[in-house]
């Protein structure tokens, strides 16, 4: 890992997802508004980071490609990279170094990851799925591209809060589940809302000609769970964390399939 | 596997029963299966102590209304086929180190 001394930061933004904030630091004060403005909602103060990156920019022919993403850990610390990225984090430091050229995309992955890295040591998970509130209870709409989680959210009446059409938030708390909102966008282009609620429902979504609920075994709901959960660590400990959370997450949130045909009828159903 | 046969679970797997199946998560692949009763049965009672004869019949046929012989066939193609994902480990003698039998027979 490159020494953090390397880094003089000038400017800083604070970005509080799922109720962990990170501060993001570069001597870059353009890219840091960059950062304002794609993740306005969860841009939060300066003064309660939990956890500190320092970005240092490279130009951006020297952070080419895409290629598979790695993430590995090592005597505790966590490694990762794609080609167009590469991060050093320090959990019981709080600290990481990220380098990569001055775009926003590259920080997305970087933050995803992490966030999967964290959500893993509480139980929680992020997992393909659009989710949405109402009536004060989440709903989470899982699928695979193509499943119909940008559709649904789509569709959604204006009593609904969107908190994702892509990747949503799942946290487990004392008194159960709960989904946050993300700037994790999909389709929709559009941020979620930045807020929380109690998880009321998992929907496996299919696409049908008519819309209906079905009940599926807690084995099906498990198995369909953990092809959308996002695991990007070949780390047999965190693979193991995030099995079970996904097991007990099927055992304490009703798990049912949902068809449906794109028209906000299907809305009926739900909440 | 006509001399006895030892099976333990490995190391590295995470086992929960969803409902009435047995789901195994084998790291850091993130390979997933899913048990069907009698493999469910003998991989609960795989302790590397118990010999897989012992587990057919005091185990698998008192669940399961099948002939010793049939279901022990039965149960070392199941294990054959576990032990070749990593999920099981065998040996003819008795596990009592589980990853160092784990390392040994790759």
């Amino acid at each position: 890992m490159a020494s953090l001394s390397t880094v003089s930061p000038a400017s800083n933004v604070v970005i509080e997802i799922g109720g962990f904030p990170i501060r993001l630091s570069t001597d870059d004060p353009a890219f840091i508004e960059m950062l304002r403005e794609r993740y306005a909602g969860f841009v939060t103060s300066g003064t309660n980071a939990q956890i500190e990156f320092d970005v240092m920019l490279a130009p951006p022919d020297a952070m080419l490609g895409n290629g598979e993403v790695r993430v590995e850990r090592e005597s505790g610390q966590w490694s990762m990279g794609r080609g167009d990225f590469e991060a050093d984090w320090n959990p019981r430091a709080a600290r990481g170094i990220i380098r990569q050229s001055a775009n926003p995309y590259s920080l997305n992955s970087v933050l995803r990851i992490v966030h999967t890295l964290l959500l893993a040591e509480h139980g929680g998970f992020l997992v393909h799925a659009s989710s949405a509130v109402r009536n004060g209870r989440a709903f989470l709409f899982a699928g695979a591209s193509g499943a119909g989680k940008t559709t649904i959210a789509r569709l959604a009446p204006p009593d609904v809060t969107l908190l994702t059409d892509e990747i949503s938030y799942v946290s487990r708390q004392e008194d159960g589940y709960h989904a946050y909102g993300t700037p994790f966008a999909g389709d929709l282009g559009r941020l979620g809302e930045n807020m929380r609620a109690p998880l009321a429902t998992l929907y496996l979504l299919t696409k049908g000609t008519e819309n209906k609920i079905e009940p599926v075994s807690a084995a099906e709901a498990g198995r369909a769970l953990l092809e959308n959960i996002l695991c990007f660590a070949r780390d047999g400990e965190l693979v193991q964390s995030v099995f079970e959370a996904a097991c007990d997450f099927v055992g304490r949130v009703p798990t049912q399939r949902l068809t449906f045909t794109p028209d906000a009828r299907v809305w009926e159903m739900i909440g | 596997m006509s001399e006895k046969c030892y099976v333990a679970r490995a190391s590295k797997i995470a086992a929960r029963m969803l409902g009435d199946e047995m789901m195994i998560m084998l790291g850091p692949e993130s390979t997933l299966f899913t048990l069907n009763d009698v493999a469910a049965v003998i991989f609960n009672a795989a302790d590397g102590a118990t010999p897989l004869d012992e587990i057919v019949a005091d185990r698998v046929c008192s669940e399961f209304d099948v002939e010793l012989e049939v279901a022990l066939k039965d149960a070392e193609h199941v294990v054959k086929e576990l032990a070749g994902h990593g999920v099981l480990l065998v040996s003819n003698e008795p596990i009592t180190q589980p990853q160092r039998f784990a390392q040994a027979a790759r």
